[in-house]
Parts: structure tokens; sequence; C-alpha cells
């Protein structure tokens, strides 16, 4: 059970670790950690290998109109306090990123969902069709601009 | 030469058990099955969208629909991260209701899939007993928030309503023979040699695959990782309750059930607990009747379902319509495992995974 | 009381003979009825017994069961049979008609056949063979047949795999059905099913055999592909079993041949194992009806309370277990003859 030493103890662990390269922030619920398309596999890599981040819980991706944003919610299992959220932005019309099902397994269906729901595609996804939606269905609901009949 | 061709069998979207529109596509070498494809979608029907355009109470009856065997739990998930979202404080007595309405809840999810898994199986009266002791659970539902089975009780700050007289004797009466049904169950259905036969080892699910794919609940415990969010990152006022993890040793069918059998057991000791040391007071916070979420917060709360893992990521837009609301639903989450744990096993024990792994599509698919 | 039928049966002869018929073809008038009244007594039966384990399921599961066409429900059998006839008669196009249609008229034939030798009362067979055991068994494992017709005849991939399925199922079974009533042969000395009743007027046999009436009853439950063998029929769920493209009264036929072969069985039970119409005070074509019921509600018992077993561990339960299991049965049975007739007893 993790308390608010453990968690500034897990931030500043992960401080330690990445805030070279990346961009970290804080907020009482978790600790954010900003990368971008090219650096998204090697992030996923270190916070699996070095951190002991083994848990990815929720993959999703929010529509900003010009650009995308991806965020990963990651836990370690068994708990030590660390709470990250990974969260990379993505151009409109270049919406591509790679996929971390080499890294994290779970991600497969959520990415799936993601590019089923947003139009995101994911690069070295082993099966990257629709899951929820129809195999025909034209169009990509969740993004702002999607025509809402009725 | 003597060649052998593989061939499909659908099983679903029509099935005839509880789990809703669920397709699996078997591909059968002969009597084993050699990949097992789910087909999701069958009951997608955009409530993140829909969230999109609601306000945030108004957001919650939606909530309910998502895991609609046990309604209080997805609805306590939301209603926590509403008040993540914009800090709101929830009063002492609402705290404990809402242990107890969640705690029911997963019992009653509980008694249906054991009822389920009997009936898949074919011991058709082991669905009965489940579904007479669910009544008592479904009635007492009815008494707090008039709905039997899609109850929006939770509302921002507390629950909608306060506890009528006739609750207590109710859930205490439950209480007390709770012991007696669990033996019950364990006599009629899980002693039973032929379920045995077709449980123990069966849909085996290594640890180490559970956790890289991402399954969480009473399906990771099964398979011997103790992993609850109620112990690892408390939510409401769960660190004042002594309860323990049920844990399995190897992961396959009759692990998954006995795990959750045990849960029952944990729920009611939580129950009693919370009935002990509920306070009097007020039920509903001093919320603003307009709720509006701060322009660019976001908030990702998760809770202890009975299916595993369920999160809700919200976004707030400055207006009393959320800007994104995202449902991490442990169901899709779980059912990844399905193929892996099918392959090289029979047609039948593919029946028995899906009863053991409890999926409930609402949330599934959402 | 206890000669009423025979009775029946001798006034109705001597008229007929008084008439001027010759003795043969009164006789032969004779065995029309019989199987006429057969037949009544099976319909009858088969009427009740749906009734009955609607009722005994209900029971369990702590519901109601039909209870609103007329007394306690008992017409619902009787309206869902009307039902039935007038549902369309569906024939699949491609399918080979005549094995088609004549599948289940010989599942029920085969079904009626078994009544032919079982003793409905003192003095009250039939046709009292000298083989009727063997005649009984013989007959019995015909319905493997039908149903492969039945799977063959529908020209659909899942109704044949779901058939062989079915008749595997009862094919392994045949054996340790007829190892386990050896024993008994052994006992009592002879084939004919009125002299195993007359041999039990001191002890009836599920005390001397009790091993044998265990194994027959599952290896029976298994013939009939009923109770927590119903893998073949619950595969409706997943493929079709055998009798998927059968529609209205043709499918209603099915389940009355099962049923009439339930019945037929659990006669064979009473009077192999439980002593058949011995019994004090009531007449003996009453104790008959009692043993054939109290055995058909231990069926339906079963059948409401475990889950099915999977099909790999069924095949290798029959093969694996009952089989040695009544051989060792036959050897103990014919050690423990020899061992009284050494003795002297």
């Amino acid at each position: 059970m993790a308390n608010n030493t453990d968690r500034d103890k897990a931030f500043n662990n992960v401080r330690a670790i990445l805030e070279d390269k990346y961009e970290i922030a804080n907020d009482p619920f978790f600790t954010y950690i900003t990368a971008n398309s090219d650096s998204l596999l090697s992030l996923m890599q270190t916070l699996k290998e070095q951190l002991g981040i083994n848990y990815l819980s929720n993959l999703t991706a929010v529509d900003y109109g010009e650009e995308f944003e991806m965020v990963y919610h990651l836990y370690a299992i068994p708990d030590n306090g660390q709470k990250l959220a990974v969260k990379t932005k993505i151009p409109r019309n270049r919406a591509e990123l790679p996929s971390v099902t080499s890294i994290y397994p779970t991600a497969d269906w959520q990415e799936r969902e993601v590019y089923d729901l947003m139009g995101i595609l994911f690069s070295g996804h082993p099966n990257m069709i629709r899951v929820l939606l129809p195999d025909d269905f034209v169009g990509h609901p969740l993004r702002k601009d999607f025509k809402k009949e009725g | 030469m003597i060649k052998t061709d593989l061939y499909t069998i659908n099983i679903g979207p029509q099935h005839p058990s509880t789990h809703g529109g669920l397709h699996v596509e078997a591909v059968m070498d002969g009597e084993i099955v050699r990949d097992a494809i789910v087909h999701l979608g069958y009951v997608h029907r955009s409530v993140e969208k829909i969230a999109e355009a609601r306000t945030y109470t108004q957001f919650i009856p939606y909530a309910s629909r998502l895991d609609y065997l046990a309604t209080h739990l997805p609805t306590l998930g939301y209603v926590q991260a509403v008040e993540k979202l914009m800090g709101v404080e929830v009063v002492e007595r609402a705290q404990y209701i809402r242990v107890i309405m969640a705690e029911l809840s997963r019992i009653a999810s509980h008694l249906v899939f054991v009822g389920s898994l009997a009936i898949d199986l074919g011991a058709t009266t082991g669905l009965i007993y489940c579904f007479r002791d669910r009544e008592r659970i479904l009635d007492m539902f009815e008494m707090t928030s008039g709905q039997r089975l899609l109850a929006s009780y939770m509302r921002v700050g507390g629950v909608s309503a306060d506890l009528p007289e006739e609750f207590f004797p109710a859930v205490q009466s439950f209480i007390k023979d709770m012991p007696g049904m669990i033996d019950e169950y364990n006599g009629l259905i899980t002693g039973n040699e032929i379920l045995q036969a077709r449980c123990k080892g069966i849909g085996v699910l290594n640890p180490d695959v559970a956790l890289a794919y991402g399954v969480t609940g009473p399906n990771l415990r099964a398979s011997g990782i103790a992993y609850d969010v109620r112990k690892a990152d408390p939510y409401g006022i769960y660190e004042r309750f002594d309860f323990e993890i049920p844990v399995g040793e190897h992961g396959d069918c009759m692990d998954r059930l006995v795990v959750r059998i045990k849960e029952i057991e944990q729920s009611g000791n939580i129950i009693r607990q919370a009935l002990e040391q509920m306070p009097e007071g007020e039920v509903r916070g001093k919320v603003s009747k307009v709720l509006k979420g701060e322009k660019g917060k976001e908030v990702y709360h998760r809770i202890e379902s009975s299916k595993g893992e369920l999160g809700f990521y919200l976004i707030g837009n400055g207006t009393e319509n959320p800007y994104r609301v995202h449902v991490r639903a442990p169901s899709f989450v779980n059912l990844m495992v399905l193929p892996l744990i099918s392959r090289g096993g029979k047609l039948q024990d593919i029946i028995a995974n899906i009863a053991t792994l409890d999926p409930v599509l609402g949330e599934s698919d959402r | 009381m206890e000669n009423l039928i025979l009775n029946i049966a001798h006034i109705l002869t001597s008229w007929l003979v008084s008439l001027g018929i010759p003795a043969l073809w009164a006789d032969l008038i004779l065995l029309i009825l019989q199987w006429t009244c057969i037949v009544m007594i099976i319909t009858l039966n088969v009427l009740v017994l749906i009734w009955l384990e609607r009722k005994v399921s209900g029971f369990m599961q702590l519901r109601l069961g039909p209870n609103r066409l007329g007394p306690f429900g008992c017409f619902q059998t009787i309206a869902d049979t009307l039902k039935l006839l007038t549902k369309e008669d569906i024939i699949p196009a491609k399918a080979d008609k005549l094995i088609f249609m004549t599948a289940p008229m010989f599942f029920i034939i085969v079904a009626v056949l078994l009544y032919a030798v079982i003793p409905m009362g003192k003095d009250m067979t039939v046709v009292d063979l000298n083989v009727g055991l063997f005649y009984f068994i013989s007959v019995g494992s015909l319905s493997t047949i039908c149903i492969l017709m039945a799977g063959w005849g529908s020209n659909n991939k899942w109704s044949l795999l779901g058939a062989m399925r079915s008749v595997a199922q009862m094919v392994s079974y045949e054996i340790p059905l007829a190892f386990s009533l050896l024993g008994i042969v052994m006992i009592a000395g002879s084939l004919n099913l009125s002299d195993i009743v007359a041999a039990q007027h001191k002890l009836w046999f599920i005390i001397m055999q009790p091993v044998a009436f265990v194994t027959y009853f599952i290896a029976a439950t298994a013939e009939l592909n009923r109770g927590p063998f119903d893998m073949p029929e619950a595969e409706q769920e997943l493929t079709a079993g055998a009798y998927t493209e059968y529609t209205g009264m043709r499918w209603a036929l099915f389940f009355l041949a099962e049923y009439t072969n339930l019945v037929a069985v659990s006669a064979l039970a009473s009077t192999l194992f439980l002593g058949g119409w011995l019994g004090p005070w009531l007449p003996s074509w009453i104790w008959i009806i009692i043993k054939t019921y109290l055995v058909m509600l231990v069926f339906m018992w079963l059948k409401w309370t475990f889950p099915r077993i999977r099909m790999d561990h069924l095949m290798s339960f029959s093969w694996k277990i009952l089989i040695p299991v009544s051989l060792v049965n036959i050897i103990i049975t014919g050690g423990g003859i020899l061992f009284f007739k050494g003795m002297g007893w």
C-alpha cells in the first residue's frame, strides 16, 4: 500500500532515471512523462526494465483538434507507489505512432480500439483491424468532427 | 496420404448463456482447438461519444449500464472519478453506504458467475440456487434505489437517498445466511466430480502471461498474483476495513471459481464491518447544482470491479459536459487471453473458459 | 385383482372361440390386442413422464413447473403435442428423403419392440422368450443405427458429426451394459426374464449385485443420451446434434422414442434388480409400475443435478473404468457361485 512518502520516493526515482531525456511533471495523482513518437518505444522499454513498471493499465487517445494526444497509464505489480502517465502528441494529418505491443502485450486490443474509434494507426501492431465497429464501417466516431446522424 | 483440414465453428453471438453477445470463432483440427478468434462489438453503444453530450450527473445511468450485473461498482468508479476531477469531498455516512452497496454488487456479480458457470456446464439446477440468493440482494437494491438491476444510486458527493429502515434487518440476515449459502455452492457445484473434471487443469492462465496481457481481478488472482486495487491503491474508505485477498495456485478454471467464491465471503466480511462502523449523518454532499470540470484538468480513477480493474479517464472542459470520457473495461482486456488459454484444448473447454473469465459484454463493448 | 388382466384376456379368447373362430386366430387377435395395449401404455407413460420430468425439475429448482393447463398442469403435454402436430414439416432440399423420413419411425419401432419381453406382471409377458434378456439388449442396440440414419439423412455436416458422437457414446456403453447383466444371468441360470424374476423371490438382485446395479445404471443413462451424458444433444448449443433438421412431429417422435426407451430400460432395471412384479399385498402389475417409476425418478434426479461430462472423459470412463469394473464383477460372481455350490448352499 503506497502513501505520500512512497509516492515522493517513487517520483524521485522516476526523475532520476528519466529527467535528462523526457519532460516530467507531477500532480497529486500521477507522474506525467511526455514523449514524442520517436522516443515512445525506448521510454516504454526503460520503464519496463529499469523501473519495473510491468503493468500497462490504460491506453487511450484524445482529440484536441489539430493534434491527438495518446495517454498511457502504467503501474507496477506488486504495487510500489509508482503511478505513471505517459503522454504523446501526434499531428492530426499524420496520425501514426509505433505500437507498444512488443513491450506490453496488453496494448493489443486497446490500440485496435483507438484505431477503430479515433483513426490512429499503430505501426508494428500484429493485427491492426477494427475491434468494436463492423469491419466495413467508414469513419472514426470518437473524433470531434465525426458527423452524428439524427 | 490422408490429409486433415481445419474447420471453423462459430460460438455465438446468440449464446445460451448470460454473457451477452460474444462471438468466438473456433478453428478446429478434429477435436482440438487450434485458435479461438474473438469478435466483439455486438453490444457497442458508443457510450464514450454520448458522454461528451451529457452532463456529469447525466452520465451516471450510462455508467450503470456498463457492468449491468453489478451496477453499483461502475457507478461508484465514475462518481469517484468526477469527485477527483472537481475536488469534491464525500460525506462520511455516504462513504459507508457506498461500500456496502459496492460489496453487495460484487456478491451479486459473483453469484451470476457461479450460476452461469454451472448452467454452461450442464448443471441447470446450480443456476437457480445462485439466482435465488441473488434475489435477496436485488430486493435490497430495490429498497434503497427503487431499481433492482440498473440502479443509479450514486451521486457526486454522496448517494441519492438514505437507507430505509427495512434495509438493515435484510442485510443482516443475508450476511448471517451467507456461510450456509457458500457451503451449499461448494457441495453442489464446486465439489461435484464432473465439474471438477471439466474445470481442473483446464484453461490454465500463466501468471506472467496474465500480467503481460493486463488481466486483472479474480482472473489474475487465480493465477497466483495477489493484486487488488482496494489494497494497492485504496479508494474511498477501503483502508479502514480488514479483509483478505484470496489467491489461487494454478490459474485454471477451478481456481477462478474458487477465488470468486472466497471473495463472496470476504465481501460479506467488509459489509459486516461497514455496518458496524457506519455513522449517522447526511448522505448527499454539498455540491453545486451545476457541475463544471476545470478546463484541461484530467483524472484517471480506477476501482476494483467484480471483473477486474475498472478505470475512468475524465478530461474537463470548463463546461458541464466532459471533454472526453474513456472507460478502461476489465472485460475487454480480460477477453484478450481467451485464445491463449483455449488453444490446444477441446471445444467444450472454450465454454468453460469463457464462463470462468467472466466477461460482461456491456462493459467490454461499451 | 391380481389376475384381473389375465381374466379379461381369458374371457376375450373364450368369447372369440365361442363365435366359431379357430383358436389360433383367437390367439393372434389377442396378440394384436396386447400390442395395442402396449402402444397405449407407452403413449400414456410418455405423456405422464414428460409432465413428471418438468414438475420434478421444477421442484428441484424451486420452481413450479407447468401449472396452468389442467390441475397441476397435467394437460401441458397434450397441448405441446397438439402444437407440434400443427408445425410445418420441413425437409431439407438435399436431404436423403427415404433415410430422413424413416429414421424417426425406425427409432420408435425399435423402442416399442423392447416391450415384447418385459414381464408386466405374473405371467403377463407378451412373448416370454427363453432368451428374453439377450433379445432386449440386442434390439436396444439397434437404436444406434437410427441415430446414424438421422444424422446422415439430414445432409448436414454438423448433424453427421453429432450423430457419430452419439453413436460412439452409445456403442462404448453397450459393453458395460451387457457385462453388468451377466452376473445376474449366472446367478439366475437363465436368460428368461420371468425366470430371473422368480429367482429373486428370496432376495432381490440389487443386494447380491450392487456393483452391477450401479454399472447398469450409468451405462443405461449413457445409452439413453440422458443426464450427465447428454453431450451429443447439448451440442445444439455449439453445433447441431443429430436431430437438428427435424421439425414438428418428426422431432417429437425422436423424443417420444427416447422416453419410451427410458421406460423400457427402467422396467428392465426393476425386473432384474428390484424383483420385478414381486411384492406383498398389491397386485403384481401395480408393483412393476411403482418400481419402474421409482427408477425413472432416480434417472431424473441425476439429470438435473450433475453437469455434463466432456466427450473424451465420457469415452475414457467407459473403456477404462466401467468395463474393467464389470469384468471384475463377473469374475467375483462366478467365484461366488462356485463357492456357494461347493459349500452345498
